[in-house]
């Protein structure tokens, strides 16, 4: 239940609305939990309401961790 | 090398006596088995599947509460996934095709035109869900309460996540080694709520994303802590997760709900793990206005979806596993929905003996 799609903002509608686009799916949705919804934004949407916006990179930490994996794996990825 | 075989290759040489990670969320498990993450970790290492699927954990005296007001004439919308989890007298399903109205919603919010649409009669929302969906209900009753809607009432059986996992993580019985936590949980919560797992408890804990990178990567970051001994609580999911959580959502939850005990299916009754409407909302409050108090449900004879639940059994140690309990016929909760544990372990791994 707790699964949440990423999606696209493509128009800000009236009332806390907005419609984003997951591949071909189009839907409308509820912004109220985040903040300065823009079209453009990659959004999680769960059960109707964006609950975060994506960053587009990793963080830090975790490509940290990607390079440990690598040296721990021998890989030469 | 991909990085999902890398990660494989690391887990290899950092595990090499037996740990049991608990992947708390249902959507992890489906996941994990979904990309056959399983055939790719070294042999010590086992993967538990926890009670983060909330039509599994709602309890079965809840949605006899939600049947009882189809009874009373009233309208109940709830997400798709409740439907079919068997109460005492039925499911919402099964009145449904006897002529109670049960309606499907999608959204929170589809519940205002529901409302308004049908004046006389009542509305009732059955709110299930951790604290990914408590806020959209939150935000619900707050445009309800603006647009003066009166016909509207919830049935508040959101659960908070983190006393379930301080329940399990003191239960001598389970040895859980470290937690893979629920990453859309931890979008709206943050870190905060769950580092008393390993500054309290010694068990490392790491927030993941549930793509496969995201479990795999997860899993080494566990493993190195075990490895070196110190346990914290960390991250990889960073794109979506913010240390402080979501701030907007966190406010709306804590104008409309105030956490109160609550009764898990599984886990028995936990004491501040659900979430009630504060007094300024009680005018929408369900239980309140039909006079309903949800009394611990009985479990169906052979059911051990309470063992399940908790990690004690896989689903092939029940004895109803995919006999009398079938994703077309369910005898326990934990088989009705795709995220289930049994429903999981049904659909990919019923052949074969199952995983380890």
């Amino acid at each position: 239940m707790c699964l949440a799609i990423p999606h696209v903002i493509t128009e800000i509608l009236d009332d806390g609305a907005a419609v984003a686009v997951a591949g071909r799916v189009r839907a409308e949705i509820r912004t109220d939990l985040i903040d300065s919804p823009t079209p453009g934004d990659t959004v999680l949407v769960h059960a109707g309401f964006a609950i975060e916006k994506l960053a587009p990179e990793e963080s830090a930490e975790l490509m940290n961790l990607w390079e440990e994996i690598r040296r721990l794996s021998g890989g030469e990825a | 090398m991909d990085r999902v075989t890398a990660a494989s290759q690391a887990l290899k040489r950092l595990v090499d006596s037996p740990v049991s990670v608990m992947e708390v969320c249902g959507t992890h498990t489906v996941s994990i088995f979904r990309s056959g993450i399983r055939s790719l970790l070294p042999p010590e290492l086992g993967l538990v599947s926890g009670p983060g699927c909330p039509v599994c954990v709602t309890d079965q005296g809840e949605i006899d509460c939600a049947l009882s007001l189809l009874d009373r004439g009233a309208v109940v919308a709830a997400y798709g996934d409740m439907f079919r989890v068997p109460g005492e007298s039925g499911s919402l399903a099964s009145k449904r095709e006897r002529g109670f109205d049960a309606r499907v919603v999608t959204s929170a919010f589809d519940l205002l035109a529901m409302a308004e649409g049908d004046p006389v009669k009542e509305v009732v929302f059955l709110a299930v869900g951790f604290e990914t969906t408590a806020p959209a209900t939150a935000a619900l009753l707050i445009e309800a309460s603006r647009r003066g809607i009166r016909n509207l009432s919830v049935l508040s059986f959101h659960k908070r996540t983190p006393p379930a996992l301080a329940s399990l993580s003191a239960d001598p019985g389970l040895r859980i080694s470290g937690f893979l936590l629920p990453g859309h949980v931890s979008v709206i919560l943050g870190h905060a709520p769950f580092s008393f797992l390993a500054s309290d408890r010694g068990i490392p804990s790491v927030i993941a994303g549930f793509d496969p990178e995201q479990i795999v990567s997860g899993l080494v970051d566990i493993a190195l802590q075990l490895h070196s001994g110190e346990a914290a609580l960390h991250s990889v999911y960073g794109r979506a997760v913010r240390p402080e959580g979501n701030r907007r959502a966190l406010e709306l939850m804590d104008r409309v709900f105030e956490s109160r005990d609550s009764c898990w299916r599984g886990l028995g009754p936990l004491a501040k793990s659900g979430l009630a409407l504060r007094a300024e909302f009680s005018g929408f409050d369900a239980e309140k206005r039909f006079e309903l108090k949800p009394e611990q449900g009985r479990t169906p004879p052979g059911c051990r979806c309470g063992d399940v639940l908790t990690g004690r059994i896989t689903p092939h140690e029940c004895p109803l596993f995919g006999s009398a309990c079938t994703p077309a016929s369910p005898t326990g909760p934990c088989m009705v929905s795709a995220e289930g544990t049994c429903g999981a372990y049904f659909k990919f791994s019923r052949r074969g003996g199952g995983p380890r």
